[in-house]
This record gives C-alpha cells, sequence and structure tokens, in this order.
C-alpha cells in the first residue's frame, strides 16, 4: 500500500521528500485529479506541520503559511493592501472549498486560472521555498508554466511573502465567470496602487487566465504612474495588453478575454479611485 | 492506520488507507450513508459536512488529515437543527432529496452564526451546493424562515388542492432516504466498465486471460445473450458492450467485475484493447453531408426519422401575408446533471432476478432486461431505489444490463455506480438542434402560415429520437392558432452521445425559434409582444395545427391576462434603469408553450390499486417511479379524496415491479395527469365496494378506525369489520384516448395540453457580455394544481434548467465531463421567481388536472433571449449563449453603452 505521511514538524516532511511524495494540502485539486480509481502515490500531508501555518507580521512585511487557507485569509485582520487578494478568496470555489482550500496549494497547482497568482503578483510577492537549501523566489519565477513550479524535487512552498509597501496602498480584484459561484475564472485583473499625494506613485498590474502563467503588464503599470485618481481607468489601452497571449477555449474565445481585460481592468482601476 | 475523530458527538476509532476520502470512509464503513456523493470533485457540495464546524465536501478530505477533529454530518442533525429539517420539509425545498443532506449541512453552520440570515447570506453559504431539481427558491425559503408554521394537514376530502408536506419527505431531510448507491450489500462485488476514449473508432480486444485471474469476472460483448437495447420495441441499436466498433466517447466496452478495490486499481491502459480511431461524424451538418461515412451501416442517410405536419395552403397564406419573418436557431447537446448518478446493485435470487438501481421507469427496464438476459419479463425484478434526480435521463438503461450479466453469472450482490464523469459521458443528452423557422401574419397580427423544419443530432444510437422528431412537428407553431402549416421533424445519427429525454422532448429547443418569431413579428407590426401572444393563443374551441379541436382547458390566454400587469410593471422599471445610461442594460422577454400530455399517438395507460387490509391498513399500490417530482404525494391526495378518507390513512407501495402495476414511465409529464387519474378511479373503485357493503348512498362519510370502517350516510351509521370483510381492493386504469396521426400529422396526438407563459427581467452588461437574469414571472395552466407547493417546486426547478439551456450549459465530448467545466445555475445564478397558477380545468383528468414535469423549462430560455434583444437589440441564434458569443454579437451589431 502506498505510504502516507502526516509529519509534525519542516524538518521531518524535507526528510520525507527525500523520495519522491505527491503534497497533499487542502486536497481541493488533489482529489479532483483521482476520480474513479485508486489512489497509489506516496503522500505527505502538510497539514499537521506548525511551521506551514497561520499568517506574521514583521518590518518588512507579511509571511501566510504555506497551509493558510482562503477562509483564514479572509478571517484576518489585515490592511486594504490584501483587499484584492480576499475578494479573490471570497470567489475561490465555494465557502466549502475556502475552508480548506489554501493559497499556497493555488500556486503549486498553477492552473492559469489560479484565482490567488494575479493578486500575489500584483502584491509583489515572494515563494519561501523549504528543502534541502532554503530559497526565496519571487513570485513571477515561482510559477513558472502552465502546471509547472520552479520546485525541485525535494522542495516545498513554505510560505508567500508579502513586502511591505513604502506607501499607502489599495489593491482591487475583478474576476469574470460565466455563472454566480464555484466557476474558473474566464480572466480575472488583480492591481495594487500606491498613492502619493492623492497621485500613482507605484502600481502593479497583473491579469491571469489570459496566458499560461498569470502575467503583470508593466506598460499599464508605467502608464499609471504620476495619474490622479479620476485619470486610472483612461490609462488603460488594448496595447498594453502584450504580455498576454489568451487562448480559445470552452469559456470563452481569444478575442473576448482581450476584449473583456481591458474592461476589467478600467472597471478594477475605476473601483480604486473611489 | 487507525483514526481517532468524534463524528456527530460520538468518539469513533475508524482503521484503514489515510488517504481514503472522509466521504468514502463515512458511507462504506461508518454507516453514513446520509453524505452523498455527486461527484467526488468538490463540484457539487452533496457531500457537504461540518469540519470543526466549517462546512467543508468530504470527497475532498483524507481520513489522514481528521486525527482528533469533529465531523458532523446530516445524522446528527437531528440533535441540533431539527428545525431546520423541518423547514425544508415544510417549504418542500427537497424534492429528490439527494442535495438535501449537503444544504442542510451547509444551512446549519450559517444559522449557527448567524440566526437570521438575509437572502444574500443565504446564497453565499449555499453557493457550493448544487440542487439540479428545485432552482434553489424553496430551500432560500427554509433556510430564511426556519421558524415559520408547517401547512396544516387538510381535512377529509380536502386534500385536493392543499399544500400537503410530501408524504416521503421525512427520510429526505433526516438522511435516511436510501438511494441506489446507498443500501448496497455489504458483500457486493464492484463493477468497473472501461470506455471508449474515441467517438468512432474500431478495436480488437486483447488476451483477458491475465485480467480474468485477477477478477472475479471480465465482461465483453461475446458475454450478452442478446447485445442490443432500446427504447423502441423495433429499434434495439445499441449495444450492451461494444462489439469491435464504438460510435461515441464513453460507450461501454470491457466490464471489470471483482472487489472493489481490485477494480479501481486497474487502470483503462492495463486492459488490453487495441484501438484503430476514425474521423468521427460531430454535428448534422456532418451527418448530412454528401457521402457522409455511416454511424449505423443499416442507417442510410444516417437518418433516424422524419415526418411532419401539414396544414392548409402554406405558400399562399405567406403569399398574402403583411409580414414575415424566418431565423434559425441551434442548441447544444446538453446534460441532465442529476446529482445522484447512475447507481444500483443487483442479486440473483433462484432464477430470477433482482434489480435495485435508480430509475424512471421500472417496467421498461425490467422488459429491456429481460430481453438483453432473454429471460422472460416475470423472471425480473426491478425494485427502483429513491431516485436523486432523472429529468428524462434515467429513462434510458444505465447499470442494469451489465449489474443483471454479472449478478446472473456470479450469483453474487453486485454493485455498479457510476463516476461523475462517467454518468456525463456514457449518459444521454438532450438533442442538439437547428431549427428553422418562417411565420407570417396579416395586418392585424393574426397569424396566417408557419413553415418550421427542426433538424436533430441524435447521437450515435436511436434512444428517443423518435419520440423527439414525432412530438416537435406537432409544436412547432408554438400555442398559436395558425391556419396554414408546414412542421418537419428529423433526427439523424452522429458520433455523439446518445441523445434522449430531457425534460421536453425537442419542445424547449422549438420554442426558442417560436417564440423568435414571435417577438420579430410583433415587432414589426409595432404590437405590444404580449398582446401578439394573446391576439393569436389557441383557445378552446379552436382547432390545432393537427385537426384536433381543444374543446376544454386551453388556458394560455388567462396566461397572459395575469402576466398582463406584472409586464408592463416590469416595462416601466426596465426604462427607468436604463434611462441613467452606463454598461448594464436591462430588458424584458416573454415566452409561451404548450405541450402535449403524455405519449405522442401511442398509448400510454397506468393502472393502480388501493387496498385495504384486514387490519386496516389503506394502501397505495403505485408503479409510478416518484423521481423528485412529487407524485406519491400527489397520487396519495388524489386517491384519498376519491376514496373519502384522510391522506395520512395512505401507506404508498411505489414501483416495485412485484407489487405494483404498470404505470408506465415518469415522463412526458404525465403521471399526475394519467396515473393520477388511474389512482382516482382504484379509489372510486374501493369507495363503491364500501359504499356497497355498508348500502349507503353515494355522498356518504368514511372513517376508518382500526379495522374498523364507519360509514356514516344522512344521520345512519353503519360499522365494516375489516377483520371479516378485507381484504378489499380497488383498480383503476387510464389510458388518454387519443389517435394515430396520418401522412400529414392528422389526428388527435395528446388528450390534453398543458399551457404556459413566462416573462423574464434581465440584466446585460453590454462589455462582457454578461447576463443576469433577475426576476421571473411563471404563468402555467395546470389544469388543476393538486399540491400548489410541489407544481411552484417544478416550476422553478425547471426556470433553473432553463435558465442554464439558455445561458452556459454545453456538453462537448471530453471537454466538458465534470461540473466543474459543464456548468449548471447555482444558487447565485437563479432569480427571484413568482409563480401564477391558472387552473382551467381539464374534464379528462383527476379533479381536473393535467402535467407540469416539463411545461416548466419551455418558456424559460426563449423568455431570457427575448429580454436580452430587448435590452440590446441583438437575438441570440446559437445556444448557450455564453458571455462571449453575446459580446461578440454586440460589437458586430455596434451597441455601445
Ligand atoms: C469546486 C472547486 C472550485 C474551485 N474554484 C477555484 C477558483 O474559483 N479559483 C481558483 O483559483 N481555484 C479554484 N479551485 C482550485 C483549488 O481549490 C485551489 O487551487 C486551492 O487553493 C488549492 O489548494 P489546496 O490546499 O486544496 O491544494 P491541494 O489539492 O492540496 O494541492 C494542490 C497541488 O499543489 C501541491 N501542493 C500543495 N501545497 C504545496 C506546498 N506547500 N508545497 C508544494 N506543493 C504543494 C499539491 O501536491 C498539488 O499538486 C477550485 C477547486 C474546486 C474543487
Ligand atoms: S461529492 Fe463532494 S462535492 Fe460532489
Ligand atoms: S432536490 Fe436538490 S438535487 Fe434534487
Amino acid at each position: 500500500m502506498a505510504a502516507y505521511h502526516r509529519p509534525r514538524s519542516l524538518g521531518e516532511a524535507l526528510t520525507a521528500l527525500a523520495a519522491p511524495h505527491v503534497v497533499l494540502a487542502g486536497g481541493t485539486d488533489f482529489y479532483p485529479a483521482r476520480v474513479g480509481r485508486a489512489i497509489d502515490e506516496d503522500v505527505l500531508d502538510i497539514g499537521g506541520i506548525a511551521a506551514l501555518r497561520g499568517i506574521t507580521e514583521d518590518a518588512a512585511g507579511w509571511r501566510l503559511g504555506a497551509t493558510t487557507t482562503w477562509s483564514e485569509l479572509i478571517e484576518a485582520d489585515l490592511p486594504p493592501l490584501f483587499d484584492g487578494l480576499k475578494q479573490a478568496a471570497r470567489e475561490v470555489g465555494g465557502r466549502q472549498i475556502q475552508n480548506v482550500g489554501t493559497i499556497a496549494g493555488n500556486l503549486c497547482n498553477a492552473s492559469p486560472a489560479a484565482d490567488g497568482v494575479p493578486c500575489l503578483l500584483a502584491l509583489d510577492a515572494a515563494a519561501e521555498i523549504a528543502g534541502p537549501t532554503a530559497r526565496r523566489l519571487p513570485l513571477g519565477d515561482f510559477v513558472t508554466g502552465a502546471r509547472q513550479t520552479a520546485l525541485q524535487p525535494g522542495e516545498l512552498l513554505a510560505a508567500i511573502h508579502v513586502p511591505r509597501p513604502a506607501r499607502p496602498a489599495r489593491s482591487g480584484f475583478l474576476k469574470l465567470g460565466a455563472r454566480r459561484y464555484l466557476v474558473i475564472s474566464i480572466a480575472m485583473a488583480a492591481a495594487v496602487v500606491e498613492f502619493e499625494r492623492d497621485r500613482v506613485a507605484a502600481a502593479r498590474v497583473a491579469v491571469g487566465a489570459c496566458s499560461p502563467v498569470a502575467r503583470r503588464l508593466p506598460a499599464l503599470e508605467a502608464a499609471l504612474i504620476g495619474s490622479g485618481r479620476k485619470q486610472l481607468a483612461a490609462r488603460v489601452d488594448a496595447a498594453q495588453l502584450a504580455p498576454l497571449s489568451p487562448i480559445d477555449d470552452v469559456r470563452g474565445s481569444a478575442a473576448y478575454r482581450r476584449d473583456a481585460v481591458v474592461v476589467l481592468l478600467r472597471r478594477l482601476l475605476e473601483g480604486l479611485a473611489s | 492506520m487507525k483514526v481517532g475523530f468524534t463524528l456527530n458527538g460520538k468518539a469513533v476509532a475508524w482503521q484503514g488507507a489515510p488517504i481514503t476520502r472522509l466521504a468514502a470512509a463515512l458511507r462504506d464503513d461508518l454507516g453514513s450513508t446520509g453524505t452523498k456523493i455527486g461527484c467526488d470533485a468538490g463540484d457539487c457540495g452533496a457531500c457537504t459536512v461540518l469540519l470543526d464546524g466549517r462546512q467543508t465536501c468530504a470527497c475532498l478530505v483524507a481520513m489522514g488529515q481528521i486525527e482528533g477533529r469533529t465531523i458532523e454530518t446530516v445524522e446528527g442533525l437531528a440533535n441540533g437543527a431539527a428545525a431546520l429539517q423541518a423547514s425544508f420539509l415544510a417549504h418542500g425545498a427537497a424534492q429528490c432529496g439527494i442535495c438535501t443532506p449537503g444544504m442542510l449541512m451547509a444551512a446549519a453552520e450559517l444559522l449557527r452564526r448567524n440566526s437570521k440570515p438575509c437572502r444574500g447570506e443565504v446564497e453565499e453559504a449555499l453557493g457550493g451546493v448544487l440542487c439540479r431539481c428545485t432552482g434553489y427558491a424553496k430551500i432560500v425559503d427554509a433556510v430564511m424562515n426556519v421558524a415559520a408554521a408547517p401547512p396544516r394537514a387538510p381535512t377529509t376530502g380536502a386534500a385536493v388542492g392543499a399544500r400537503l408536506v410530501r408524504v416521503d419527505g421525512l427520510p429526505k431531510v433526516t438522511g435516511r432516504e436510501a438511494f441506489g448507491a446507498d443500501a448496497v450489500p455489504a458483500d457486493a462485488l464492484w463493477i468497473r466498465v472501461v470506455r471508449s476514449p474515441h467517438a468512432r473508432a474500431r478495436f480488437a480486444l486483447g488476451d483477458l486471460a491475465p485480467l480474468r485471474q485477477r477478477l472475479a469476472a471480465v465482461l465483453t460483448a461475446a458475454d450478452v445473450p442478446f447485445n442490443g437495447y432500446g427504447i423502441y420495441p423495433d429499434i434495439k441499436d445499441q449495444p450492451v458492450l461494444a462489439d469491435g466498433v464504438v460510435r461515441y466517447r464513453g460507450e461501454a466496452v470491457v466490464a471489470l467485475v471483482g472487489d472493489r478495490r481490485a477494480v479501481l486499481s486497474i487502470r483503462d491502459e492495463d486492459v488490453p484493447i487495441a484501438w484503430l480511431p476514425e474521423t468521427p461524424v460531430m454535428g448534422i451538418a456532418a451527418a448530412t453531408a454528401d457521402g457522409a461515412l455511416l454511424v449505423q451501416a443499416d442507417k442510410p442517410g444516417n437518418l433516424l426519422l422524419e415526418g411532419g405536419v401539414r396544414r392548409g395552403k402554406v405558400a399562399e397564406a405567406f403569399a398574402a401575408a403583411a409580414a414575415v419573418t424566418e431565423g434559425v436557431f441551434e442548441t447544444a447537446f446538453v446534460e441532465h446533471a442529476y446529482i445522484e448518478p447512475e447507481a444500483g446493485w443487483a442479486v440473483r435470487v433462484g432464477d430470477r432476478l433482482e434489480i435495485h438501481a435508480s430509475t424512471q421507469t421500472p417496467y421498461m427496464d425490467r422488459d429491456e432486461v429481460a430481453s438483453i438476459m432473454r429471460l422472460r419479463p416475470e423472471a425480473v425484478r426491478i425494485v427502483p431505489t429513491a431516485c436523486g434526480g432523472g429529468f428524462g435521463g434515467k429513462l434510458d438503461l444505465s447499470v442494469q444490463p451489465l449489474l443483471a450479466l454479472a449478478a446472473w453469472a456470479l450469483g453474487r450482490p453486485v454493485a455498479f455506480v457510476y463516476t461523475r464523469p462517467e454518468s456525463m459521458a456514457a449518459s444521454t443528452k438532450r438533442h442538439p438542434s437547428r431549427i428553422a423557422a418562417k411565420f407570417g401574419c396579416d395586418a392585424a397580427g393574426k397569424l396566417l402560415a408557419c413553415e418550421v423544419t427542426a433538424s436533430f443530432d441524435t447521437g450515435a444510437y436511436a434512444s428517443w429520437g423518435p419520440t423527439v422528431a414525432n412530438r416537435v412537428p406537432v409544436h412547432a407553431m408554438g400555442p398559436y392558432h395558425v391556419p396554414n402549416v408546414a412542421t418537419w421533424g428529423e433526427a439523424f445519427f452522429t458520433n455523439g452521445p446518445p441523445a434522449g429525454a430531457f425534460r421536453g422532448f425537442g419542445v424547449p429547443q422549438a420554442a426558442i425559434a417560436h417564440e423568435a418569431m414571435m417577438d420579430a413579428l410583433a415587432d414589426k407590426l409595432g404590437i405590444d409582444r404580449l398582446e401578439f401572444r394573446h391576439l393569436n393563443a389557441l383557445r378552446a374551441g379552436d382547432s390545432t395545427a393537427t385537426g384536433q379541436t381543444l374543446a376544454h382547458s386551453a388556458g394560455l390566454a388567462q396566461c397572459l391576462d395575469a402576466l398582463r400587469p406584472h409586464w408592463r410593471k416590469a416595462h416601466q422599471e426596465v426604462a427607468a434603469f436604463n434611462r441613467s445610461g452606463g454598461a448594464k442594460r436591462r430588458g424584458v422577454g416573454i415566452g409561451c408553450m404548450w405541450y402535449g400530455i403524455g405519449n405522442t399517438s401511442m398509448s400510454n395507460p397506468s393502472r393502480m390499486r388501493i387496498g385495504l387490509s384486514p387490519a386496516g391498513t389503506l394502501t397505495l399500490y403505485s408503479g409510478a417511479v416518484d423521481i423528485g417530482q412529487g407524485s406519491n404525494t400527489i397520487l396519495s391526495q388524489i386517491a384519498a379524496d376519491a376514496l373519502g378518507l384522510p391522506v395520512g390513512r395512505i401507506a404508498l407501495v411505489a414501483g416495485d415491479t412485484d407489487l405494483t402495476l404498470d404505470a408506465g414511465k415518469t415522463s412526458a409529464s404525465r403521471q399526475t395527469f394519467v396515473s393520477g387519474k388511474a389512482a382516482e378511479r382504484a379509489a372510486a373503485d374501493l369507495r363503491r365496494q364500501i359504499l356497497r357493503l355498508a348500502n349507503a348512498g353515494t355522498d356518504a362519510a368514511l372513517s376508518l378506525d382500526g379495522a374498523v370502517l364507519a360509514v356514516r350516510d344522512g344521520g345512519e351509521v353503519r360499522t365494516i369489520d375489516l377483520a371479516q370483510a378485507g381484504p378489499l381492493i380497488g383498480d383503476g386504469s387510464f389510458d388518454p384516448p387519443t389517435t394515430p396521426l396520418d401522412a400529414d400529422g392528422q389526428g388527435i396526438p395528446y388528450a390534453t395540453y398543458a399551457f404556459a407563459a413566462q416573462i423574464a427581467t434581465v440584466e446585460v452588461d453590454l462589455e462582457l457580455g454578461t447576463v443576469k437574469v433577475l426576476r421571473v414571472v411563471a404563468a402555467h395552466d395546470v389544469g388543476r394544481a393538486i399540491n400548489p407547493a410541489l407544481v411552484e417546486g417544478q416550476i422553478e426547478g425547471g426556470i433553473a434548467q432553463g435558465l442554464g439551456l439558455a445561458l452556459m450549459e454545453e456538453y462537448l465530448p471530453g471537454r466538458t465531463e465534470n461540473l466543474h467545466d459543464y456548468l449548471i445555475p447555482t444558487v447565485g445564478d437563479v432569480p427571484e421567481i413568482e409563480c401564477i397558477l391558472i387552473e382551467d380545468r381539464e374534464p379528462l383528468g383527476p379533479s381536473g388536472a393535467k402535467g407540469v414535469g416539463e411545461p416548466g423549462l419551455v418558456p424559460t430560455a426563449p423568455a431570457i433571449l427575448g429580454a436580452v434583444q430587448h435590452a440590446t437589440g441583438v437575438r441570440a441564434t446559437r445556444l448557450p449563449l455564453l458571455p462571449h458569443r453575446l459580446r461578440e454579437a454586440i460589437v458586430a451589431a455596434e451597441i455601445t453603452p
């Protein structure tokens, strides 16, 4: 019979990972990929590891432990910087999914439609990787492709770090789906905007489900610098979408996605202005 | 591994593989089958339990994760949430009941935090549990009004018309109801089927001997005594197991039978099958192209069936018309998506087979299984389990033939439960359609002529294709008086999944076309869309396109009258909203329908019995299966009043082919009308016998006290001691009077028709192409509402399915084979619904009742699409109207906010 480890410490987990294991966190991606068949992989359940749990804060920013669930995030006392991520959390699946699904699982599963990725890109987050040698990667380098991450054998994602922005920041998230609940995004957009005397001093904007991995939009970010609150939405231009490469699929056409993203971005930025 | 946890307040020690899903452990090892499995993938929420007080999908939790934690399931609710369960019962929030345990748990979590939630909070809390039956309206009401008093039990003689609580409701809210997968014997062997990954291929089986050594049996086509089945006696075209050729993706090829773990651990790749894929014939255009490959070798042109209705002089009438309009409309494969996948178990008892399975049609199952097994029908007993939703999809065989084969051969109980992807790939679908319609009217708006050609993709096998192709030409002109008619229905084989019966048998697709035509003609003449329909509505005394005179009960005009104030008000509100500009635009639309109750020009009798035992037990023996729509309750209400005893006295024996008589299938909205009439007659027969015994007059009042039946006639009371006089059995049957249709489709296809009209208000996001349905008002002529709460439940559930058909549902083989990618409406998608019941009595029906099972769905999509057009100017011609399709049409039409 296949092995099942549920270690109490990170050390034990890493020892177990010397041999190949599938990591199990909230199981909301793990089990749906295994319908109607016996599960015979060796499994490492990381739910019992205290060091991977909880949200902590220090001068540099916040650390979201890998097994932080969407619900824990929604309920956590966090500044407006996290509003976008919280909005995304409220729209991941239904309550059942939010109660057990983890943010790190969302990143490691690396679906092009993962709602957490654009938010965390906009938050300029970094991945804390535990393994034979601990390392940290900017999120953009951690998720490397559709269903691909930079994790090497023997490694796991220990936490996500969100740096404290230099100025007061606001953030938001907009998701487009074909029904109200339990829906995979056709496209989604996330933004963090830092203001100084009512002018944009820094902006980070990312779009998901329109490329193998969610992408930041540097041209739009640059265009937003210096903008007053009222003009944010007007600075969105289709030409800024160059990093995206949307495809036709059952949820929508490529052309539609391009068109819809402009609308989402305008509305998102409009929302941040008010 | 040993896992200790608390289950419903009790410490439990469980032993097993820690990766086992909590849902499986609860059901298979801990006897808590109240937790249901609809997908094993987090998509349906049927398995929702509370884990440390929070709602969680038990199918996504590993047993290894719950050491020391607390689990609450529906079985534990009685200790605290009894009021919630009572509220579900009282509000009629459980129809089939398969989603009910999950709904209850999700609601219980909410109510602990917030005893007075608002609608939005309820929707948020229930957003992760899908219900395919109710349209959620009564569920939301039940959660918001837990304290509401239950409806009072009706007095004797007043059961018909009462909002009687469903007679079979209690087990649905306690989790004790046994669905197809719930009462499998512990020693059962299990079946797993290897299905075709190709839509069209030849194949050769390799050496199966090694597999046969590991398993109890490996079944192939060679093991099936008669390897063909199908709905029609003369079309047995679908093999139980494919024989060298597969015609759709998902077709059954090899059945593995053995210990459950053993069959699950064998991967498809481990079964030696050499595939030779061929280019599949997909869609009507491909099937009808010159030189198209044949799907079935003996079906030239891939044609299954064609036929039509002709009346009057169509060409002349069009030439004389003041306004003519045309359009072509296309719909996709639509999946039933009942939350209970096909499931059941079987056992051989001597020289007989006993099959316990989820079904809509026990007698057809019995005869078909007998034919496949080459047994006499009497050698097969079908015991329907509770059915977790059917909608037409459980009229075809699914698990039954392989269960029969394996149980017969192995002499042990055998179980078979489809996985969700298997259910979606293997089962029948709604027929994709291409409907070309042309309608014309005179200058006053009176319809003169219509010409409709409805082409259907019937998939790989006939299934109910002929029923669809026959029914549609009769209905395709809509519920209107049209003097000159040429309608045509045709169905073609393709390498898609078999298209079968799905709520409405093609009529919903046809309604999308004829209602678009009504809107277009009304607009051309500048007549209000509702008034245009009112002007043309079929009324009692009119004759239909098949030459049938509607003597009674044609209540479309009354429906429209009832909707008129709502329609006007909605128009005013929408206009006010749109004046403020912006990217959101609102619109109002209307859809009408008619629907012939029962089979088309075919006998479809029902026979019922009701008995009084010597002990004084009153039992209704009903072969009709209640698949959630409420026939158990309706039939009891009808029988109670016809007999003259309180409905609460009636015990029910339902469905079992050994204990009941053939009531026909639960389809075509026929059980209330046909079986209801049979139940009324059976009860009346029993009453006659009682009155004769008591020598009493027809107005005598009955009462039952133990085994003593008292008959009060005027001032006189006579008693009958049933211990001596019993058993007394009343027998009744009914077969609606119809006649065959001639070559021009002339005749009496149905004994009666339901009529309905619905209006929908929508909000369209012009920039994103998304549509939110805000409100639906539905007026239905049901003849007589035997139980208004159940009627509303059917309408609300139908509207939710109609909304899905219009806006989101599209089954694509290999791409939307799960409830993640195939979207059905959630609680947040279904609008506020107001039902208006019109009761234009049908003299043939029991207490004047007709049927409502399918009609709820038919007008919804047309109303929504009309509303979208009102809002945007865009008329959808291809369904579902996904956001990208609508947005592309808006861009093409250069419509801007
Ligand atoms: C019904 C339903 C609806 C959903 N809706 C959405 C949605 O709207 N938006 C969305 O983005 N997602 C959605 N999801 C997907 C899923 O819920 C999320 O991706 C979730 O956050 C995954 O977290 P988990 O803890 O459950 O992951 P798991 O299933 O436990 O793991 C996911 C993958 O990541 C790996 N993994 C997990 N944690 C680690 C780690 N710390 N280190 C290394 N590898 C790890 C696992 O091996 C596995 O491959 C939905 C899922 C379901 C079932
Ligand atoms: S069975 Fe668990 S969500 Fe469907
Ligand atoms: S009652 Fe909800 S699925 Fe049947």
